[in-house]
């Protein structure tokens, strides 16, 4: 049974398309990479959200690792992970700087004041430039810095206690006393 | 009391004070085509099927503005796109970059249409001798309709 | 308990489905004319049993029966009758259970249109078409379910997706599967001849009227999908080469391809394997879609909520059923070979050029469609390949294909001497040119080379398919349905890229705050924005707006955007005012409210838009007229003696 070779060529080509499928179902297309990994952290320098004549930026915490959290009153899910940054500030592993993200200063007070306050500093970015330097395009999202000033972690969306004890906790130098 | 129900869920739902742009923001008429064509390229990744110029999105707002003000500060095309796939990466841009991991996607739509095209006149030529090696078959070939 | 009776009845489906496709294929092979008709009244059974489980869903959804898993997510007690019964399909599970429900209609009625057929050919479509019937209802009853219980049963369901409820969407799945579906039979035509080891090109005529009826179908879903994004999702879009949106127009360009080689394949024997290959590759693409948008692979805003689970079944489907396909066709196909002739200006030699180019548009989509995917699975980043890539080139074969489609039409079988008509090409061809200028210069005063271009090929398709029937009528010769679907359908095509050229180049989109009273320009007209008021609907409040159009001071009419909120919660909806004319549509929207009675509006101008679905439904009646000719019920005899023995 004499087979021409190119009459085989569909057969072969839809071979390759599902090896690429099987492949391609085993990774997350919804997940998109932040191109910042590895890099240095985006620097800035922005009012204090509880006092404009104080200044919070990124090179506050040099030397040690530091969580950013991007949040907003108007975010449902930042509601949904307040308890889980309590309890992550709590632990005292690492200090975590809130970025205020195109929010209302008055909103964002009441509610830190109302809900409780996870954070070392706030950062208030009322236009958003901040954000987008950091690759920002929903909140909740959180980075993780390292001691020398590099992003090493995202997470985007609501950050609970198993995804920082899986994800974050193995990425931080042994517990010491935070300062 | 249902009004106003309304109009606090809508302003919880979006967010406050975006000042929303009309689409004419250059006087010249050459840079407001490079920033027509620069927010059309580029995807809202809020409402993922829809680029920064469609899009109502408080982000798509956002980076209109940015890419307003980067062409305001002289920059160029490349230097825009770089701007914004080095905040959100390679998928932020709608036009695939012309790299050596996409030459083939770029080259791939002319190379098919030259492939297909190739394999035609070859066929072509090959039943237009037959033809005429064979003038009589073709009209003894029964005619349907 | 009508649920249970649903599951039950689908599960009877399943079994009659094996039954099918075993009795079939078994007494083909066997020769066997006792299976052969049990198989037959099998394919009557499966149909029965999938209408009956289809019917207990939507009783469930009718009844507001918030026990079944499916119901409580997809509908709510205050959602009108007619969208109760649309959300049967409104996500995965029912989608699927209306697939099936497509493919056993069809199914049926290839049993039924199929009294001409040898016994044998005719039991191996249907065998073939009940191993598909198999797949899809094995994929329900293991991972996908739409009958599963909710304990306890919920008091008050989710309601079914806002962005569904509305009519055009409502309806787009139904007429959308009839055409993925529809293409099966092709499919199982081709399985069967190249199973058969058939020579001849008769199946090639069996094939033409149930691919045209398929093909239309799915032109029409295309279509209907295309002008609710434009009404509904206020961006005023009408195609942005979503991964989904592509997987629907993928199978409709090899469909495209497919009846036209169909053509050549039944008029002169010629082509059968490229022939067979396309039948075979409609229908992959059409499966190949299902995958893309249930299984999570892709990213699109418009794919079901996906569970890897899924996404492995339907690959391993998929690869059997298409990697068994292609399989036949490199064992098969080779012996086809044909001798027949044909002149290089001949109307074979067109539609070769025609399926070149089509194929090269569905290996662009295909390409750009499925790049990311490549280069996430080699490591090499995530990107994005959208709408400045396609717009782009699709072009490359699109431009050529349009132009080659005038002289096509006329050219004739054979020898393709072109005789009288090359006179009226060339008056098609000045008046194309001349008209697009007028439209350009006149109408909108810009003359790009593009948008003129555009313009020139549309007229140039659209003059010469009137060439026809005027040149018929006045020799005095017949107009058969076949060649007047053949125009209708390609004037069709002329007048949608009239449409594409003149919303692409002449529209004009703008943002602006407005407050009550105050107003804003746009191409001419004066858009303002007169009053706000609240609505409310049988499940939902909102806003809704006036907005008053003049021109020049005398009024053109009043749109009424309105945004919803509905009672299930969700983002909120906008519903845009469109008004409709002859040369243009008004379209606004309403955007955020941003403070100090501030309403973000957005306006536009849309020349020429309704041609593109105007056109694409002249393109599926003239896909109607020429299914329906007369030659297709008249019984056609297979050519004797040239099959080869049907091997194990």
């Amino acid at each position: 049974m004499k087979l021409p070779f190119r009459f085989l060529v569909p057969a072969i080509a839809f071979a390759v398309l599902v090896a690429f499928f099987v492949i391609g179902l085993q990774r997350e297309p919804g997940r998109i990479p932040s191109p910042l990994i590895g890099k240095p952290a985006p620097a800035f320098s922005l009012e204090s959200l509880g006092e404009p004549a104080w200044k919070v930026g990124s090179a506050d915490f040099s030397g040690r690792p530091w969580l950013l959290n991007v949040w907003a009153t108007w975010c449902v899910g930042c509601r949904d992970e307040h308890e889980a940054l309590l309890a992550i500030a709590r632990e005292n592993r690492v200090a975590i700087m809130g970025l205020n993200w195109r929010d209302d200063r008055a909103l964002a007070l009441r509610w830190l004041a109302q809900l409780g306050n996870p954070y070392v500093s706030v950062a208030y970015d009322p236009e958003g430039r901040t954000a987008i330097d950091w690759g920002v395009y929903g909140a909740p999202e959180t980075f993780l810095v390292d001691a020398d000033g590099r992003v090493i972690k995202k997470h985007v969306g609501p950050l609970t206690m198993e995804t920082w004890e899986r994800e974050f906790l193995p990425l931080l130098p042994p517990a010491e006393a935070a300062k | 009391m249902k009004r106003i129900a309304a109009l606090v869920a809508m302003l919880l739902l979006g967010p406050l004070a975006a000042a929303v742009d009309s689409g004419q923001r250059f006087e010249d008429p050459a840079e407001q085509a490079r920033y027509e064509r620069l927010i059309r390229d580029l995807r809202c990744l809020v409402c993922r099927s829809e680029s920064i110029a469609d899009s109502n999105a408080m982000l798509a707002s956002d980076l209109r503005r940015e890419v307003e003000t980067l062409i305001r500060a002289g920059r160029s095309d490349e230097e825009i796109d770089a701007f914004m796939t080095e905040r959100y990466g390679d998928f932020v841009l709608l036009r695939p970059p012309v790299a050596p991991r996409t030459w083939l996607l770029w080259a791939g739509p002319a190379l098919f249409l030259i492939g297909g095209l190739g394999i035609v006149f070859v066929v072509v030529r090959r039943r237009a001798r037959a033809a005429r090696a064979n003038p009589a078959a073709l009209d003894e070939e029964p005619d349907r309709p | 308990m009508i649920p249970e009776l649903g599951h039950f009845a689908l599960i009877l489906a399943l079994l009659l489905s094996v039954a099918q496709a075993v009795f079939n294929l078994g007494g083909a092979a066997r020769g066997n004319m006792a299976w052969m008709a049990a198989g037959r009244s099998a394919v009557v059974g499966q149909f029965v049993f999938v209408a009956l489980a289809f019917g207990s869903l939507a009783w469930a959804f009718i009844q507001r029966d918030f026990s079944v898993v499916y119901v409580a997510t997809n509908s709510h007690s205050q959602l009108p009758l007619f969208y109760r019964i649309a959300a049967v399909w409104g996500a995965h599970e029912g989608s699927l259970l209306l697939w099936s429900l497509c493919l056993a209609g069809w199914t049926l009625a290839v049993a039924a249109c199929s009294g001409s057929l040898e016994a044998p050919f005719r039991s191996r479509v249907l065998g073939f078409l009940g191993l598909i019937s198999i797949g899809f209802q094995l994929f329900m009853l293991t991972t996908s379910n739409p009958f599963k219980r909710l304990m306890p049963a919920a008091s008050e369901g989710l309601d079914l997706n806002p962005l569904l409820q509305d009519f055009a969407l409502a309806v787009h799945p139904p007429i959308l599967y009839l055409g993925y579906v529809g293409f099966s039979v092709a499919f199982a035509f081709a399985c069967a001849t190249l199973l058969e080891g058939r020579l001849d090109a008769a199946w090639a005529r069996w094939t033409r009227p149930w691919t045209l009826a398929a093909w239309l179908f799915l032109t029409i879903g295309i279509a209907l999908g295309s002008w609710w994004a434009y009404y509904e999702l206020g961006w005023g879009g009408w195609w942005f080469w979503d991964p989904v949106e592509n997987a629907s127009f993928m199978p409709w360009l090899a469909g495209t391809a497919l009846i036209h080689s169909l053509a050549v394949t039944e008029k002169r024997g010629l082509f059968k394997s490229w022939t067979l290959l396309l039948a075979v590759s409609a229908f992959s693409l059409s499966l190949l879609g299902t995958f893309l948008v249930r299984s999570g692979v892709l990213i699109s805003v418009h794919a079901f909520a996906t569970d890897p689970k899924r996404g492995i079944f339907i690959l391993a489907f998929l690869t059997i059923v298409i990697g068994g396909a292609l399989l036949l066709y490199a064992w098969r196909a080779p012996r086809l070979k044909s001798a027949a002739g044909f002149e290089v200006t001949a109307r074979e030699s067109f539609l070769l050029f025609n399926n070149a180019f089509l194929v090269a548009a569905l290996g662009l989509i295909l390409l750009g469609t499925l790049y990311p995917l490549f280069m996430d699975a080699l490591e090499l980043g995530k990107i994005s390949v959208g709408p400045p890539y396609f717009e782009l080139v699709f072009l490359v074969p699109m431009l050529p294909l349009l132009a080659l489609l005038g002289v096509g039409m006329h050219a004739a079988w054979k020898r393709g001497l072109l005789g009288s008509a090359r006179n009226r090409l060339y008056a098609a061809a000045g008046l194309g040119i001349g008209g697009a200028l007028l439209i350009g210069g006149a109408a909108y005063g810009d003359l790009r080379p593009m948008t003129t271009l555009g313009f020139a090929l549309a007229l140039w398709v659209m003059l010469s398919a009137l060439a026809i029937p005027l040149a018929r009528i006045r020799a005095r010769q017949p107009l058969p349905a076949a060649v007047l679907g053949m125009v209708v359908a390609h004037f069709g095509i002329g007048l949608a890229t009239l449409g594409i050229t003149g919303v692409q180049s002449f529209k004009v989109e703008k943002d602006f705050a407005l407050a009550v009273g105050e107003a804003a320009q746009i191409a001419g007209y004066d858009f303002r924005f007169a009053a706000i008021r609240d609505v409310q609907g049988p499940n939902f409040i909102g806003v809704e707006a006036d907005i008053v159009v003049t021109r020049e001071g005398s009024p053109v009419t009043v749109l009424h955007p309105q945004k919803r909120l509905y009672n299930s919660g969700g983002n909120p909806m906008t519903e845009a005012g469109i008004e409709v004319g002859a040369a243009r549509d008004l379209f606004a929207a309403l955007g955020d409210e941003l403070g100090q009675g501030r309403w973000s509006l957005r306006l536009q101008y849309k020349p020429l838009i309704r041609y593109i679905w105007l056109g694409a439904i002249l393109v599926a009646f003239g896909g109607l007229i020429a299914a329906l000719d007369r030659r297709y019920r008249v019984p056609a005899q297979a050519r004797a003696g040239e099959t080869v023995p049907a091997t194990q």
